[in-house]
């Protein structure tokens, strides 16, 4: 049984929009940030990335603050914040290149997501969205297509093993649609056609501090601690409809694992498992070399299954898309009707029995 | 064949022209009346909505604590204003600095082309003092400004120790993100003109100033602030500007906006909104109030010290306090924690107010109307001159029968000699009615035992009505007309003529291009030689002038008998040729160069023999 712990966390988290109206996205942002740092996840695993600059805004009237909660409870930009995209930096270009890891060669460190096959990853996205994009900056969008392709390019690249996807936009829903790549967990704040609402407007600051899902999302975040094992089903109960007002949704299909197994510190969370022992090593004696005991077939065995990307069978023998039955439209009964109606008015009923 | 070309089919279209011409244009005519004041009707009005997204939906809560000290401070620069003279100019430059505020002054100078009887004044010299208040962390890129005239006499004292007020309390703040520039301007609209000039670095208008030593970036928005008592029972916001020109309705969104956020009660016109849109007095409350905006906007002048800002693109405005008899009284910190909470949301602003609407007409303070829903009014005016010019078109044509093209334009060249006769003269008397009553007052005072002021009107006048009486006089000395036809190609002329000035006149100045479209068309759509004489002088521009007058002063809740309406239009008359010569406004040469010159070819139609 694989043990999750073993299992390192990278985290991509990413606010999309400018101006000082849009404070809430920068702080919804800084909370999820500040969140996992308190869980144990160091500075050198995430990768954050801000539009803008609202602590040092000249209308903060609370400068180098960045405020979660209304009167000014919360201070989520702290000491020890560390911004690795800030201001333009921050383009559908740049976050691509981050997931897939295309940067050049003098990108530094702090700007790269380091990860590899036995890393879970946590991407968090908010900003301004509608059906099927998100905005960045105010002059650029990137579509669910683009997003979805450059998970697949991950996938390929062996740059995950899990990957969590929370968005905290309008629509939200709708940027998850076309993931195809395995292991994937999509969260979203609303559906399509539905609006993220914000919560709190502060009255000596002026803007609203937070979104809904993301402030109740935090408020789940502060009772989990390291060790605590709240699994994803409490995750998807976070914000229901009656306090976020749109109805936030999830996506499990393409996950491998039951999504009530995983536990909630498999992402956010990073847990050093510690095994007391009571046996003395002894150190004088010079290292052996270990063999090789892994069983070579291990290797050679593929575990995880691929999606079929071209379902040629399924083409070529015409079997019909699983769609949802739609009840027949109504025009489309109405014509029927009517036609039925004219024929038989023409021909008399009695040419019901030709053709039943 | 096509439609216009078929020769039968042209003739049918034509005859059926000629033959409902006349019903068509009255029906027009009352279609575009009926349209016009059908704007004020509540469902045909829009509600009025905040559009800039930067100034959006959350409020801040208010904290000016200082209303007392201000009205302190507004009695201390009374005292001082009343030893000095006029303006305290050291006490106001001591008390800004103290306050923490960057204080510069400009001194001014302007010579009025004859003596201004309503402000008595005419050699002006005055100063100007302002304080910028830095923006703690942002770039001098852009300002804010907040003024207060410095008037004669007990007025808007408290104006000024608000303004003093605000200053000391927005210096502690650390959130303003452009700078505000405190503006107390002398001699209002004089003192206003010489700063902007001064800050824009243009000189339109010949007025003399000292350059400014200190600026702030370019001005994002303005308000100017007139308050004269102590506790008000009301606020008044006047938006019409220079040559009527409207701030961004979103500033006056945003007045109403903090009206009820606070409790104020706003008014418009000095008008207060009703519920009751369905009642007479209700329709005719929202049409009143509209039609002071008309006339307002007509007017050409500045109805506040903010007018002049408009001009530079900066939308402005200008608050009024009002203390009537109500028994609802709102105190002076009230109005600084509006003021503050306007210049908040203004602070939030980055970019200049554009994502409303700049041309519109408001028949109260939540309702408006665009330029898309009233223009319509004055395009069903101006089809009915397109369409009188068609008839005559069609007439001119059938009246040379079996020429071809070459042979009428021969025929009509000696036709058309006349007609520039008359062009020229008319066009010269309109540019003796603007030159001569300013150039010839010296003449008129030492022949004649009148000020310089009536002198100048009274010349307006009498050159005036010396154009009435052109036709006869001029018709000895050119020879060569008297042609049947010849009138109806001068009143072709003359409609096609009138309607491009009115149609240009109203896309700048909707009010002025409807009421001078009321009067002149019907009279160069019916305008015929035996017409009589009287209805022409009485709807002629003087005459609607003199009636626009006295419907204002009615609509004001204050009429006046026709004696006084007449030294009312002279003073009309005086302000409109300073207005042109101080600040630049564009109505009375309009009115003389363009306009009356265009109605002297009307009145030359009747005399047609």
């Amino acid at each position: 049984k694989r043990n999750q712990c073993y299992f390192k966390r990278s985290l991509n988290v990413v606010c999309t929009s400018r101006f000082w109206f849009n404070y809430r996205h920068v702080a919804n942002t800084l909370s999820v940030y500040r969140s996992v740092k308190r869980l144990g996840i160091p500075d050198s695993h995430i990768v954050l990335m801000l539009a803008d600059d609202m602590a040092c805004n000249h209308r903060n009237p609370k400068p180098a603050t960045v405020f979660s909660h209304k009167n000014m409870e919360l201070n989520v930009y702290g000491d020890d914040v560390e911004v690795d995209y800030r201001g333009y930096e921050v383009t559908v270009e740049n976050f691509l290149r981050v997931l897939t890891g295309r940067l050049p060669p003098s990108t530094p460190r702090s700007k790269r997501l380091l990860s590899d096959d036995r890393s879970n990853i946590l991407i968090y996205l908010t900003g301004h969205g509608g059906n099927g994009f998100l905005k960045f900056q105010d002059s650029e969008e990137i579509s669910n297509v683009e997003l979805a392709d450059a998970f697949e390019q991950m996938w390929t690249k062996r740059r995950y093993n899990e990957l969590l996807f929370i968005i905290d936009t309008c629509q939200g829903a709708s940027m998850y649609e076309r993931f195809y790549s395995p292991n994937i967990m999509a969260l979203a704040s609303s559906q399509v056609g539905e609006d993220s609402l914000s919560h709190q407007p502060d009255l000596a600051i002026g803007v609203h501090l937070m979104d809904r899902y993301t402030f109740y999302l935090l408020e789940f975040l502060e009772d989990i601690h390291p060790s605590s094992t709240t699994n994803m089903k409490d995750l998807f109960k976070v914000c229901p409809k009656s306090q976020c007002v749109s109805t936030p949704g999830h996506r499990t299909d393409l996950f491998l694992r039951d999504p009530g197994s995983v536990l909630i510190t498999d992402f956010f969370g990073s847990v050093r498992k510690v095994e007391i022992t009571t046996d003395t090593i002894n150190l004088t004696a010079p290292m052996v070399h270990l063999e090789d005991t892994r069983p070579v077939r291990e290797l050679r065995t593929e575990i995880q299954t691929y999606m079929d990307q071209l379902p040629v069978a399924e083409i070529i023998h015409q079997k019909p898309k699983q769609k949802d039955w739609h009840p027949p439209d109504g025009f489309i009964l109405g014509l029927w009707t009517l036609i039925l109606l004219v024929f038989f008015k023409t021909y008399g009923i009695k040419h019901l029995k030709h053709i039943f | 064949m096509g439609l216009l070309s078929d020769p039968n089919r042209r003739r049918a279209l034509t005859n059926l022209l000629t033959r409902l011409n006349a019903p068509i244009c009255v029906v027009c005519y009352l279609a575009g009346v009926m349209w016009f004041m059908g704007l004020a009707f509540e469902p045909f009005t829009l509600r009025t909505y905040m559009s800039e997204n930067a100034m959006g939906s959350t409020m801040v809560e208010e904290h000016f604590p200082a209303g007392e000290r201000a009205l302190a401070t507004g009695r201390e620069f009374a005292a001082h204003k009343k030893k000095v003279g006029g303006m305290p100019v050291n006490w106001l430059v001591k008390t800004m600095e103290s306050r923490g505020l960057e204080v510069f002054t400009q001194s001014f100078t302007r010579k009025l082309p004859f003596p201004d009887e309503n402000k008595e004044r005419y050699l002006v010299r005055g100063t100007n003092v302002y304080g910028i208040l830095r923006a703690p962390r942002a770039s001098r890129t852009e300002a804010l400004v907040l003024t207060a005239p410095c008037s004669q006499g007990n007025a808007n004292n408290q104006a000024v120790g608000l303004l003093l007020g605000l200053a000391q309390y927005f210096r502690s703040q650390v959130y303003w993100a452009k700078d505000i520039i405190f503006l107390v301007n002398e001699h209002d609209l004089i003192g206003m003109q010489a700063w902007l000039e001064g800050y824009h670095h243009t000189n339109t208008t010949g007025g003399d100033w000292s350059p400014l030593h200190g600026r702030g970036g370019s001005i994002q928005a303005s308000l100017s602030l007139e308050l004269s008592s102590d506790v008000i029972t009301s606020l008044d916001l006047v938006l019409e500007g220079l040559n009527g020109q409207l701030p961004n309705l979103d500033l006056a969104n945003l007045f109403h906006a903090f009206c009820q956020k606070i409790g104020v009660l706003c008014t418009i016109q000095g008008k207060l909104q009703r519920n009751d849109w369905e009642s007479t007095s209700g329709y005719s409350h929202s049409a009143q109030t509209m039609m002071l905006m008309v006339l307002k906007q007509a007017s050409g002048r500045p109805w506040g010290d903010h007018g002049l800002f408009l001009r530079y693109h900066i939308e402005a405005a200008t608050i009024r306090g009002i203390n009537s008899f109500r028994q609802y009284k709102t105190d002076t910190t009230t109005i600084g924690r509006l003021l503050e909470g306007m210049y908040r949301k203004l602070n939030n602003l980055l970019e200049r107010l554009h994502q409303s609407y700049f041309f519109y007409l408001m028949p109260s303070l939540t309702r408006f109307v665009s330029i898309g829903y009233y223009m319509p009014a004055f395009g069903l005016l101006a089809v009915i001159l397109l369409l009188r010019a068609l008839d005559l078109w069609v007439q001119l044509g059938a009246s040379a029968p079996g020429t071809e093209d070459g042979l009428a334009e021969r025929e009509q060249d000696p036709r058309f000699l006349p007609l520039l006769n008359k062009l020229v003269i008319s066009h010269m008397t309109g540019v003796a009615l603007y030159c001569l009553p300013v150039m010839s007052q010296e003449m008129a005072v030492q022949h004649f035992p009148v000020s310089e002021t009536e002198a100048v009107v009274l010349t307006a006048i009498a050159i005036y009505t010396a154009g009435l009486a052109l036709p006869h006089n001029t018709h000895r000395l050119l020879q060569g007309e008297g042609t049947e036809h010849g009138w109806r190609v001068l009143k072709l002329v003359a409609l096609l003529y009138l309607a491009v000035l009115l149609g240009c006149t109203a896309l700048i100045n909707f009010s002025l291009g409807f009421i001078l479209a009321l009067s002149l068309v019907p009279i160069a759509a019916f305008i015929t030689p035996p017409l009589s004489a009287a209805i022409m002088v009485l709807l002629s521009p003087g005459c609607t002038l003199l009636y626009c007058v006295l419907i204002f002063q009615e609509l004001q809740e204050t009429p006046v008998s026709l004696q006084d309406g007449w030294m009312l239009f002279l003073s009309v008359i005086s302000q409109g040729i300073l207005d042109h010569s101080l600040y630049g406004s564009l109505v009375y040469p309009l009115l003389a160069l363009l306009i009356y010159p265009c109605w002297l070819l009307l009145w030359n139609i009747l005399f047609w023999k």
